[in-house]
């Protein structure tokens, strides 16, 4: 597997400087693994650029930024490489080129789904009571098990080109804790001294990327337990959709979209007010697009349960599902991609703490 | 334009916005002038890592103690006694409230940055070094209403009798004249001004390289001394260390650090050795290489090390020159290749048992016969591939300052001018007369900022 030399060159040039310099050694993981190397390797580089949270706190901090000679940009140097190299590692590789940069070859495949479930909606027959009168259990299963399952496939293959790539030992529990323990409270994005990260106005720390983006993780899980919860029912207890709101599906599903739906939009809000210039320019559109669809998913969501009396169901819940389905198609060729990314690097980090 | 401030604060680095701070938060309106443009505001500041601070106990990330009198030892040890003890006591007894009225403002520390173990019960670091303590002030300054205008070049203080009448000062293309109650006086020393350098020290000082901002080119510093202000600090000295030969010309900062020389041989231009490299550890030896290497030809000397000693030091910034023979890599430094052969071979004969090679101490593995010796860490240069870095002089600052007293005011040989203090560099030789104490700058800056500020606000709210 190879990265594209340019952007290779470029984050070890960066990492030299950095090695040389180790100002910046609080603020995240990065900095004591990049310390832990004299000479870079490619693969050192990954999986620096996959360990960074672009907090972006040591590009403030840098007394080496343009228009100083050195051009010290790190958060951006270590984003094309990540970017580059969730390319090289996704399977099949061009779909990850393709929706990684591309809002609007996300926005076409949100399209595509939501007409494959107008089209199926029309088609298929329909049986029981409120989204089943629109669309069948067993019809949706088997639109969906294929579409939840087939990303999952395709991203096992690619993380374990990561975790060979990067050299990766046997996970053992308290790895898997680290990493865990490190994406649940967003510690990369705490700054090392708790204010936070510098990602929406210069080098004001705030909170607000963190806290935003564990309403989107939370609320995310959520929904995705509140599915869960609802196959449970539907095959061991034989108790089908619709449930009332004191239902587990309904008590996960309802805060859950909520999360989600208010923390994507709050993301895409920063997102609009930060500065390009220091992730990698040209993912950008891919990333919003990205946040967007998560945004679209959630409120379409919640506007089923709100409006499951309305005329407009039908319409709604092909929408709703479109974007569902788009959603976990893509899952390995978007930004979806980046948790399953960073959670293995924090465990190979965890790996790197324990040997040293 | 806006209206007057009430004090104007010149300069914009750590001693500026530590007064600027006091100032505004004892109610004054205060206009802070900086030389740089925005991205390269904050001077040397923005290199700096860490301040030595004093504690009796331990104090945020600083651990166990370190009392008044084991720092005025510290300080009497470098200076060799050249400094005010009375200015400097203050400094070190203020420094111990400094650390918790910097967290309050904006600054974070961490504990020492690894391979600095030796400075972590001395000296608080600053999560992110100098430019996020600059940043941190920055934004405390704007809080409190403060107005900060970059690109403004201060050219002259008028002297009035005991007072500064006027300030003048070029910002985007056009000269302003404004008559603030007080001035504070923070635009560093003029190490920046090649010319004044080499005035100072010698024609040799236009090779030398400067280690922080251009911005320092003591234009208020030579104004205020040409109307007889009083000045101290030996006006010919500078504090230089050895660097990397090919850091830029200026604000290389701490990258170009060179710690490789206790493990090398150095050579001058002509291939010849010229001083004992094992005399001492590095930290100890960083500033006395800086005038040994201006003493040779072209203020340049050449380290050598072999493949056995190129993990035993700090990375560097720039690769080093590598090659399979010595003569090969004379050639590549542009030396004259049998003499550096020869110089080699010199020494490795004059080596002798080397097991007891020890690298982070004091080893006693020393040559015999040969002169200069090396007197530590002398093991045989024999194993390749060899690597060579060069090594020129980086000035860190001038010594040359303001006089000033306990209230950080500025005076003529006619007593103190009345709205006049001075902070930071520009008046650390009444303290630091000759040599250095790490992290002893910010300490100066902090400390008699937060001072100048006081005094320059309670001057302003009482007229
Ligand atoms: C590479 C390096 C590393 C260092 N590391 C440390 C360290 O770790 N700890 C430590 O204590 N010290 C360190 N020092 C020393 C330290 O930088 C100084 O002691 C300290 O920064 C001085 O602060 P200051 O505010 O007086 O000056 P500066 O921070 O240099 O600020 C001077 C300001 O004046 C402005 N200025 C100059 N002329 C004019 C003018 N005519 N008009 C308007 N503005 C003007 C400049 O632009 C600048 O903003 C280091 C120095 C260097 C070069
Ligand atoms: C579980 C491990 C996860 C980790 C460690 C993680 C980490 C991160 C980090 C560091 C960022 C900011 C940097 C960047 O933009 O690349 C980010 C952004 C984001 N994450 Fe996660 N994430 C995880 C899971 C998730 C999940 C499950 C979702 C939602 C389904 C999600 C949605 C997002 C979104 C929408 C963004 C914002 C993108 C942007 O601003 O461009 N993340 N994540
Ligand atoms: S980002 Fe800049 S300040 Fe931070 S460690 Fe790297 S070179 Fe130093
Ligand atoms: S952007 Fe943040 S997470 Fe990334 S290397 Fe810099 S400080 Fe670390």
């Amino acid at each position: 597997m190879q990265m594209q030399p340019e952007f290779v060159e470029e984050a070890r040039r960066q990492a030299e400087i950095c090695n040389a310099c180790r100002y910046c050694e609080g603020y995240c993981a990065v900095f004591p693994a990049l310390q832990a190397e004299r000479a870079f390797a490619e693969a050192d580089l990954t999986q620096l650029a996959n360990l960074c949270h672009n907090c972006r706190n040591c590009y403030h901090a840098c007394q080496y930024t343009a228009p100083h000679e050195f051009d010290l940009n790190l958060p951006k140097a270590l984003a094309e490489l990540r970017h580059d190299s969730w390319d090289t590692f996704a399977w099949p590789g061009g779909l990850a080129r393709a929706f990684q940069r591309s809002g609007t070859m996300i926005a076409v495949a949100f399209v595509l789904g939501f007409a494959a479930l107008f089209l199926a909606a029309r088609a298929l027959p329909a049986e029981g009571e409120g989204f089943y009168a629109v669309l069948s259990h067993n019809a949706m299963v088997a639109i969906f098990a294929p579409a939840f399952l087939l990303p999952l496939a395709s991203l096992s293959v690619s993380l374990r080109r990561y975790w060979a790539h990067v050299g990766g030992g046997r996970i053992t529990l308290g790895h898997l804790r680290h990493a865990f323990g490190s994406a649940a409270k967003m510690r990369n994005l705490a700054g090392g001294h708790g204010d936070g990260c510098n990602f929406e106005e210069e080098d004001r720390f705030s909170q607000a990327r963190r806290h935003a983006h564990t309403a989107v993780l939370v609320g995310f899980l959520l929904c995705f337990a509140s599915t869960s919860s609802g196959t449970v029912l539907h095959y061991v207890f034989d108790a089908p959709a619709p449930y009332g709101f004191w239902s587990l599906p309904k008590l996960l599903g309802v805060p859950g979209g909520l999360l989600l739906g208010v923390g994507a939009l709050w993301l895409a809000h920063l997102k609009l007010k930060a500065d390009p210039e220091l992730g990698a320019p040209r993912a950008w559109g891919g990333e919003m697009g990205f946040v967007l669809l998560l945004a679209f998913v959630a409120w379409s969501g919640l506007a089923l349960w709100l409006l499951r009396d309305h005329a407009a169901l039908p319409m709604i819940l092909a929408l709703h599902l479109g974007g569902v389905l788009a959603f976990f198609l893509l899952m390995p060729f978007t930004k979806m991609a980046h948790g399953f990314y960073r959670l293995a690097a924090l465990v190979r980090d965890a790996q790197r703490r324990e040997a040293s | 334009m806006t209206d007057t401030p009430d004090i104007l604060v010149i300069g914009g680095g750590n001693a500026a916005l530590c007064a600027a701070i006091e100032a505004a938060e004892a109610g004054a309106r205060v206009l802070i002038l900086e030389a740089a443009p925005k991205p390269y505001r904050g001077g040397n500041s923005r290199h700096t890592r860490n301040f030595r601070c004093m504690h009796d106990g331990p104090l945020s990330v600083l651990v166990d103690a370190y009392e008044e009198e084991e720092y005025v030892a510290d300080l009497m040890k470098v200076t060799g006694g050249k400094t005010d003890e009375g200015l400097a006591r203050l400094a070190i007894q203020s420094s111990q409230d400094c650390l918790p009225w910097m967290e309050a403002h904006g600054v974070r520390f961490q504990p020492s940055l690894s391979g600095t173990l030796s400075l972590a019960r001395t000296n608080a670091f600053f999560m992110g070094g100098g430019k996020s303590l600059v940043n941190a002030y920055y934004r405390t300054v704007e809080a409190l209403g403060v107005e900060v205008r970059y690109e403004a070049h201060v050219t002259h203080l008028e002297l009035d009798g005991d007072c500064i009448a006027r300030v003048d000062f070029d910002h985007e293309g056009q000269s302003h004249s404004l008559s603030p109650r007080a001035v504070v006086v923070a635009s560093g020393g003029f190490q920046a001004d090649r010319d004044w350098l080499a005035r100072a020290w010698g024609p040799a000082a236009k090779n030398f390289l400067i280690r922080g901002t251009p911005y320092n080119r003591g234009v208020v510093l030579a104004d205020l001394l040409g109307q007889g202000v009083a000045s101290v600090g030996d006006p010919t000295q500078c504090h230089a260390v050895a660097i990397d030969g090919r850091a830029p010309l200026y604000d290389g900062g701490i990258v170009t650090r060179l710690d490789c020389v206790p493990f090398s041989i150095v050579v001058n231009n002509e291939g010849e050795r010229f001083y004992d490299e094992g005399e001492d550890v590095w930290p100890k030896r960083y500033a006395i290489w800086g005038r040994l290497v201006a003493a040779q030809p072209d203020q340049v000397g050449h380290v050598i090390i072999d493949a056995k000693s190129i993990n035993l030091f700090m990375p560097s910034v720039f690769p080093p020159l590598r090659a399979d023979s010595i003569e090969e890599l004379a050639g590549m430094m542009g030396l004259p290749a049998q003499k550096v052969a020869a110089t080699v071979a010199e020494f490795n004969s004059a080596c002798g048992d080397t097991s007891g090679f020890s690298p982070m101490e004091l080893d006693g593995v020393t040559t015999t016969g040969l002169t200069p010796p090396k007197t530590n860490w002398a093991r045989p240069i024999t194993e390749p591939p060899f690597y060579g870095y060069s090594l020129k002089t980086g000035v860190t600052f001038t010594y040359l300052g303001l006089k000033v007293d306990e209230r950080a005011q500025c005076a003529t040989d006619r007593g103190p001018i009345r709205n006049l203090w001075a902070a930071g560099e520009t008046m650390a030789g009444s303290i630091l007369g000759q040599g250095y104490l790490a992290g002893f700058g910010m300490t100066i800056g902090t400390v008699f900022g937060r001072i100048a500020g006081k005094e320059a606000a309670a001057y302003a709210n009482a007229a």
